[in-house]
């Protein structure tokens, strides 16, 4: 079971320079944590513990098909073969 | 050193007198590795707010998957401040995320939505570092680079 995964600019000192890289999960936690693995220091970069609980980062976006992954579970979404994440930071500030 | 031709300059003054009270944001996009400012794309700000700018998810989303089909990147992020200088707020370093952009700050502060000046400023900002640059606002960008 492969998930190709979109890696933007900023967090490609963790994979190495690739643009796209590939991982596995039935969920998208499962999926960090199997980046995590390949590329550590990438999960602290899209996670953080809010109350108690692993979540994802407020700034971070991350799509699966298209779609906001906060539409579809957040990190409890179920991710199958050959689907396509993006990780966006978001354009923000004050 | 950034450098804009004019009419993307006063088309970003433009959208941030407009926008004024809130704070107004896009980006100008250029090919790859180019550093030239070619597309300008005026973003949504959903915060709605004179605080605060965000892209809306699925218009950021949208935005990067045209300038990926395009081989472009983000060569400019540009917003507005609305009642202070045109300077990178903390929050504006913390969630810079774009090492290669220029980010450009317009500062409505002095005449809002009327005619007039404002403060247009360019900023590198990289690992929470602001070095300022020199803004060069050109007729034309210069012929593309054949080789």
């Amino acid at each position: 079971m492969a998930i190709e995964v979109r890696i933007p600019t900023i967090l490609r000192t963790y994979t190495e320079d690739q643009k796209s890289v590939t991982g596995e999960g039935a969920s998208l936690a499962a999926l960090i944590d199997d980046l995590e693995s390949s590329f550590p220091g990438i999960k602290e970069r899209l996670i953080d513990v809010k109350d108690g609980k692993d979540d994802l980062r407020r700034f971070v976006n991350v799509y699966v098909n298209d779609e906001d992954v906060r539409f579809l579970g957040g990190l409890e979404a179920t991710l199958s073969d050959g689907d396509q994440i993006v990780v966006l930071p978001a354009v923000a500030g004050g | 050193m950034l450098r804009l031709d004019r009419a993307t300059r006063d088309a970003i003054v433009a959208h941030a007198k407009r926008d004024h009270p809130d704070e107004a944001c896009g980006i100008v996009a250029g090919p790859e590795g180019s550093d030239r400012a070619e597309r300008l794309v005026e973003m949504v700000n959903a915060a709605g707010s004179p605080t605060f700018y965000e892209f809306d998810s699925t218009d950021l989303f949208k935005l990067y998957r045209d300038m990926d089909d395009n081989d472009e990147e983000p060569v400019v992020v540009y917003h507005s401040h609305t009642a202070t200088e045109a300077y990178p707020s903390r929050t504006d370093i913390g969630l810079a995320s774009e090492p290669n952009a220029h980010y450009v700050l317009v500062s409505t502060r002095e005449h809002g939505n009327n005619e007039g000046p404002v403060e247009f400023r360019s900023y590198r900002i990289i690992d929470g570092v602001v070095t300022e640059e020199e803004v060069d606002v050109v007729t034309h960008l210069p012929a593309r680079s054949t080789t």
